[in-house]
């Protein structure tokens, strides 16, 4: 039993570094892909092929003056972000990061909680990362801000219905909502995706929504808002909601690959390892790294599509979420049910 | 009505057909193009250790020339800050005193010369109207200040110094000598 905490507490604090490490790559991947998709070169000065940009990032935010407004609600206004920040990674812990793992004799699963209630819990978390941004952008007390932030619950409250019952038919699909099973279940047979295709497609759209990016970044929209929510944040508050915004888009790249590419499984994998002789260790190794892979895909897809689509107007954000993507989501269930039933998988 | 030019198009306002409604294959067409510009040559010049090249006929930072023995060929006669557009130039004039024949060409002499910088516009007037091809535009850029007044530049920054000559025959070029020492023009009887 000590050894299970010894590893649990070893994973999380990993979990912890890495999704830091993660999110402040991706800021330099942004700048890079942008900038590479601009037919630019990106940042090169910092360190070899400017790779310690993140770096000078991070101290220039720190070095910056912290301003607090007058007029705000001081204590509202630095729990903003520290809440989008502290769900942010909150979320983390329910991916299955890999296979199983043997150490001190025993066997581990590569997860620090498989909640047998996972997919609601990923989904709690998710949504409480609005608060900071509807409560920093209120104790702003700035007309933007508010606008900002009403428009982050707006958006983030239509579009998590649909990315819930686009779930809803994943759920009945697998049969569970734990992600530890979700992913084991992908073990030998194909993704998740070759039976939810629309279910996919309508979670992918609904994820760029609740992670305020391109084409739905209407909460910031810097050029009708300044910046939206984030207008009055200065130094590293501001530096800190930035920061969410990456880590939010590492964990929900992950919560896709693991709800419908498999998560750390891959095609041929058993005939694979055998063919290696790889031992289980090296095994969930391989598999962690191929799972990085398809996060590292997703992080990618984000930016390209951020690169690429203008921003959506906020009438027609709130019609594709409520007229197009909830009957579809509602249209994707029925049609997982009747499937399920000609299959005789329905009791 | 007759269209101006041939790349008039007519405004179509025709309801979206299913395919376009979905938005999807136009956004995957999108995504194609973005992608193919990730591979294709960036435009960007480093600045520092990459510079654009010039045309030859750029008009940079001034230079006040001397001649091959070293002395200065400017004599204050005021053509260039005459012709100037921007009135830009100011300077005083100075006799030359004896023993001064190294360091000056002629009996007069600019005892100050400035060009304001931020006033001028890089025209070139004052450089055709040199009678005594003294003054040329080069193809340096002008060095960036942070106090108004040290845009002003005086005779030590425009003046080339003896052992570090400044090239300007892209400026200097045969028909620019034919023209200053062609007597038949005004500026150089």
């Amino acid at each position: 039993m000590e050894n299970y905490y010894i590893f649990k507490i070893i994973l999380v604090v990993a979990l912890f570094v890495v999704s830091l490490v993660v999110a402040m790559y991706s800021t330099f991947a942004e700048r890079k892909i942008s900038a590479l998709m601009q037919d630019r070169l990106g940042p090169n000065r910092a360190g070899p092929f400017g790779l310690l940009q993140p770096l000078a990032d991070g101290i220039k935010m720190f070095m910056k003056e912290e301003i607090i407004p007058n007029v705000s609600n001081k204590t509202l206004f630095i729990l903003g972000p520290c809440l989008a920040m502290t769900t942010a990674l909150m979320a983390g812990v329910l991916i299955p990061w890999g296979g199983k793992i043997e150490l001190w004799g025993e066997t581990f699963n590569l997860q620090v909680a498989d909640l047998n209630i996972g997919v609601l819990y990923i989904f709690g978390v998710t949504s409480l990362g609005v608060y900071g941004i509807m409560i920093g952008g209120w104790a702003s007390n700035n007309k933007y801000s508010l606008m900002g932030a009403i428009r982050a619950s707006a958006q983030m409250i239509s579009y998590e219905i649909a990315m819930g019952l686009a779930i809803i038919a994943l759920i009945m699909s697998t049969g569970t909502m734990s992600l530890g099973e979700i992913a084991a279940q992908q073990d030998a047979g194909l993704a998740n995706i070759v039976y939810q295709p629309l279910g996919f497609l309508i979670f992918l759209i609904c994820a760029f929504a609740e992670l305020n990016r391109a084409p739905f970044d209407m909460p910031e929209s810097e050029s009708e808002l300044i910046g939206g929510y984030h207008t009055e944040y200065s130094s590293m508050k501001l530096g800190l909601f930035l920061f969410a915004e990456y880590i939010n888009m590492f964990i929900s790249s992950a919560v896709i690959v693991t709800f419908y590419f498999g998560g750390y499984n891959f095609p041929f994998q058993n005939e694979i390892n055998e063919a290696l002789g790889l031992s289980t260790n090296m095994a969930t190794a391989l598999g962690t790294i191929v799972m990085f892979g398809k996060i590292f895909f997703f992080i990618f897809f984000f930016m390209w599509i951020r690169w690429t689509l203008p921003r959506f107007r906020y009438d027609q954000l709130m019609r594709l979420g409520w007229k197009s993507l909830i009957p579809l989501a509602i249209l994707n269930i029925l049609i997982t049910g009747v499937v399920m039933w000609m299959n005789g998988k329905l009791n | 009505m007759q269209p101006l030019t041939n790349r008039s198009k007519a405004v179509l306002q025709k309801e979206m057909t299913f395919a376009e409604k979905l938005y999807l294959p136009a956004i995957i067409n999108g995504m194609i193009i973005t992608f193919k510009h990730m591979f294709k040559k960036a435009a960007t010049i480093q600045y520092p250790e990459q510079k654009r090249e010039f045309s030859p006929i750029y008009r940079g930072h001034h230079v006040l020339k001397r001649d091959d023995e070293g002395a200065e060929r400017c004599t204050a006669c005021g053509l260039c800050a005459v012709s100037c557009p921007a009135e830009a130039i100011t300077m005083q004039a100075a006799e030359r005193k004896e023993g001064e024949e190294k360091l000056y060409r002629e009996e007069k002499y600019a005892a100050t010369y400035e060009i304001n910088m931020l006033r001028c516009i890089f025209c070139g007037l004052c450089e055709d109207a040199c009678p005594k091809e003294a003054i040329f535009l080069t193809d340096r850029l002008v060095p960036t200040e942070f106090e108004r007044n040290d845009f002003v530049f005086g005779k030590d920054k425009l003046v080339e110094k003896v052992d570090d000559r400044v090239d300007v025959t892209k400026r200097q070029t045969q028909n620019v000598i034919d023209f200053k020492q062609n007597k038949k023009y005004s500026h150089n009887k």
